[in-house]
């Protein structure tokens, strides 16, 4: 890797400044040890302070620096410029499909409103005991590759489902976390949840494309959720007829 | 954002207002939401994001689960040694007693902790902790999910906050405190990130929950964003700033990367090992080994790689072995952990060691408070309360962790006393508390260093300036600490205070302008060194975190006291350490091993 030119072609907006957006190349050194594409970003942001992005944990926990990185979204801080580098170039864009803040910085607002609709909290009315409510070893383990979602929009970003309707299909993320308390054994709004949810926007625009599933930093799988959830509402609705007919 | 006056920006009125988005602010706001106050929570990042989700290992708490005969007194006993005795234990009491209260309330807004066959909450061994007052061998008391505790937490502490509709100022930037003629608190300046809008939050009651600062170290397991910028703030405000010479140095951080290693590797079974592949921790530690405070270990590490038994080329880490612990112990409870070594390490954690460094972790000092998150200043040598000021989590300092905090006590201490300064507003708002409005004058004076930055036409970057205050804080002011080299570091402090003084904000734009927002946050991590390194210079003795070359010993006589740093004077003064809990007897200092 040493001695060559790196070649980092850059989306660049900034409101105040800018008719349109416009892609901006940078010529730098290639680094002599393999970085992440954040760090990338931090040695263009020294030589142009202008640059903007997210950017918190540096780990890939927080879900702040999701972007596109040569055409696939992933988080900017767990991702080596080797794994993406072409040609000894390198293109880092926007998060697609939502408003362009300046530069790398997106709008998050259709993204959060979708998470906020499918009430992302445990219901559970009953008086909760003096300790903890139980629950067992397996109930518990129906949560893992669901509560681990960081939120960082990639796999909603990166489906043509969710640019087509991001404000009446709900996107992997937002079902990913439906699902979640779905599957919690503490929560009792199965019922109401699936109402909400069986509109034919809300879950049915998913096509399984899978996007979501390639692009996933966290390894998380929403499709599968979604098809959970599908087989519930069908589930549900068969019960329905069926005690209709009683 | 040019020649921003009291007169040309919105005034927006709360109650309450917290600024921070983290653990400790959240859970505040969900009390006073609660509650029906008028509340906001002012976060300048998205609140998921902030660094409370990097916590890993767990949250202890005597809620006897793993151990049905756990008490809460045990983990107090261990909290009060941990601290090296310099902890107020009025407050270590009531962190520890309260503690068992504010987890079954997180169980209940639904956070996902592992669990036991029995449906019990899941409990891991951390490093301090002891059955019957240090007598009863190795304690588990360590509620974990997975090794995603913080995550698991934050998000479920931002979830209820949805349930319960909070106003949420996100992606906003604090910039000041406001304050009247009788030096109350009555809010802050803060602007939009997203826009450039920049608006008085006027409020009854404002809580720093801005929590550390890990970032005025080159090296550190904290997130980019950890500027204290919440202590610096209070410290422009003239407000003092308590312990800060108590900086906890975790024993595993990823090496060159600084990416934290949770200690629950070593509770799971895991341990340390030298590049002769010995167990060192066996010789600085007999009885509790890789599981002694945290302080005690990073010391030991960094003594074996100065002995030159470090591993690797230039001998300069330590490994963290954790294979023999098998695949699926490794991939159930410790995932996380695996995921980050083998991005950051290119270690896979079944097969090969990490490479790992004692690396700056955690801020024990911060800005005084009661256990009601109430601020104090001192006047004459007493505590004296500053109406409308409140603290809660990693920037306050009530203290609970003194010279040295013990693994899994962050995520409870965050809990616990947010929750309190949420219940404490409330009670004070509603029984007619409050403060004094500002003038116009006292609002602009408020204004003063961001139009200062918009005004800059010439001056330092950034960016070398931030760069040039971590190397010094690293070199001067780490694991180990000598008189001759703090005082070197105190006057290169002093050249880089001038720089500081007068940066230069190239980009005046006011959309998304992250380099602002730097420039702001390299001032905040400016105070907050300066209070750490005058601070460490005068406490003449080791005691937990803060180890001298100079003088080795701990010494009780001079020093079993806290430290007050004061912004206006840069002068350091002793404030006594609270030997008073209500519910049991004090437990007087003794010496301190592992």
């Amino acid at each position: 890797m040493f001695g060559k030119k790196l070649h980092v072609s850059l989306y660049r907006y900034n409101p105040e400044e800018d008719k349109f957006p416009y892609m901006k190349k940078y010529i730098i050194e290639k680094p002599e040890k393999d970085i992440m594409v954040l760090d990338l970003l931090h040695l263009l942001k020294e030589e142009d302070q202008s640059v903007s992005y997210r950017r918190s944990c540096r780990e890939g926990v927080c879900g702040s620096d999701g972007m596109n990185i040569n055409g696939k979204n992933g988080l900017a801080c767990i991702t080596p410029i080797s794994s993406v580098i072409k040609k000894n170039s390198i293109e880092l864009r926007p998060l697609p499909g939502l408003p362009v803040i300046r530069d790398l910085v997106v709008d998050m607002t259709e993204f959060y409103a979708q998470y906020e609709k499918i009430k992302p909290f445990l219901q559970n009315e009953t008086t909760a005991p003096e300790q903890e409510r139980l629950q067992s070893p397996e109930e518990r383990d129906k949560l893992d590759g669901l509560y681990e979602c960081i939120l960082c929009a990639c796999c909603s970003t990166s489906c043509p489902s969710f640019w087509w309707n991001p404000d009446k299909f709900v996107g992997p993320a937002a079902l990913l976390q439906a699902y979640r308390f779905l599957a919690d054994s503490r929560d009792l709004k199965t019922e109401e949840r699936l109402e909400a949810l069986s509109d034919p926007f809300s879950v049915y625009r998913c096509h399984g494309i899978m996007n979501c599933v390639s692009v996933c930093p966290k390894g998380l799988n929403p499709n599968k959720a979604i098809g959970e959830i599908k087989s519930m509402l069908h589930k549900n609705k068969k019960d329905i007829i069926a005690s209709d007919r009683i | 954002m040019n020649n921003i006056f009291t007169d040309n920006i919105k005034t927006i009125e709360f109650d309450a207002l917290i600024i921070g988005g983290g653990g400790s602010g959240m859970r505040a706001s969900l009390e006073l939401a609660k509650s029906g106050l008028k509340t906001a929570v002012v976060s300048k990042v998205f609140p998921t994001r902030s660094h409370t989700v990097s916590a890993q290992g767990g949250i202890t708490c005597a809620i006897a689960s793993a151990d049905p005969n756990d008490d809460w007194r045990w983990h107090m006993y261990d909290t009060v040694k941990g601290a090296d005795f310099i902890g107020d234990q009025d407050a270590i009491e009531y962190l520890c007693s309260e503690g068992p209260k504010a987890v079954f309330e997180l169980e209940h807004m639904g956070l996902p902790f592992s669990r036991f066959e029995n449906g019990r909450i899941y409990q891991r061994p951390f490093g301090g902790q002891s059955k019957d007052f240090g007598k009863g061998g190795q304690a588990s008391r360590t509620c974990a999910a997975a090794d995603r505790t913080g995550h698991a937490l934050l998000h479920t502490l931002y979830q209820n906050n949805v349930k319960e509709g909070t106003n949420f100022f996100n992606e906003w930037f604090a910039v000041d405190l406001v304050k009247n003629s009788k030096d109350e608190v009555t809010g802050v300046i803060a602007f939009s990130i997203e826009n450039g809008e920049v608006a008085y939050l006027k409020a009854q009651a404002t809580v720093l929950a801005t929590g550390g600062a890990g970032r005025i170290y080159a090296s550190t397991t904290n997130a980019l964003i950890n500027t204290g910028d919440g202590l610096a703030m209070a410290l422009r405000a003239g407000f003092p700033a308590q312990d800060m010479e108590m900086w906890q140095f975790h024993p595993t951080g990823i090496y060159g990367a600084g990416s934290l290693v949770t200690e629950g590797c070593r509770g799971e079974g895991g341990y340390l090992i030298n590049k002769d592949g010995e167990r060192f921790m066996e010789r600085y530690a007999p009885n509790v080994k890789d599981l002694a405070g945290r302080d005690v270990v990073a010391r030991s590490m960094v003594l074996e790689i100065l002995e030159g038994r470090g591993c690797g080329e230039k001998n300069d880490h330590i490994f963290l072995k954790l294979d023999h612990l098998g695949a699926d112990v490794l991939n159930s409870k410790l995932p996380g952990i695996c995921e980050l070594s083998r991005t950051f390490a290119h270690v896979d954690p079944i097969y090969e060691p990490i490479p790992v460094v004692p690396t700056c972790h955690y801020m024990m000092g911060g800005t005084p408070t009661n256990i009601n998150g109430q601020a104090y200043t001192r006047n004459n040598g007493q505590d004296e309360l500053i109406p409308g000021l409140f603290s809660a989590g990693e920037a306050a300092c009530v203290s609970v962790h003194g010279a040295n905090r013990l693994g899994g006590n962050s995520l409870l201490d965050l809990v616990v006393f947010g929750r309190a300064t949420g219940m404490h507003i409330q009670q004070e708002l509603k029984s007619g508390g409050g403060v004094d409005s500002s003038t116009k004058s006292d609002i602009n004076k408020s204004l003063e260093r961001l139009n200062a930055l918009n005004d800059s036409t010439s001056g330092n970057d950034p960016a070398e300036v931030k760069r040039e205050l971590q190397e010094c804080m690293q070199n001067y002011f780490g694991v180990f600490r000598r008189g001759e080299f703090m005082k070197k570091g105190l006057d290169q402090l002093s050249e880089i205070k001038e720089k500081v003084d007068n940066l230069h904000l190239k980009d005046k734009s006011n959309a998304f302008n992250t380099s602002r927002v730097e420039a702001i946050e390299l001032q905040n991590l400016f105070e907050v060194a300066e209070s750490t390194a005058v601070s460490a210079y005068i406490r003449n003795e080791s005691r937990g975190a803060h180890a001298r070359d100079d003088y080795p010993d701990r010494d009780d006589e001079n020093w079993l006291c806290h430290t007050i740093f004061d912004p206006l004077t840069k002068e350091v003064s002793k404030r006594g350490v609270n030997f008073q809990p209500s519910k049991v007897e004090a437990f007087p200092p003794k010496v301190r091993t592992y």
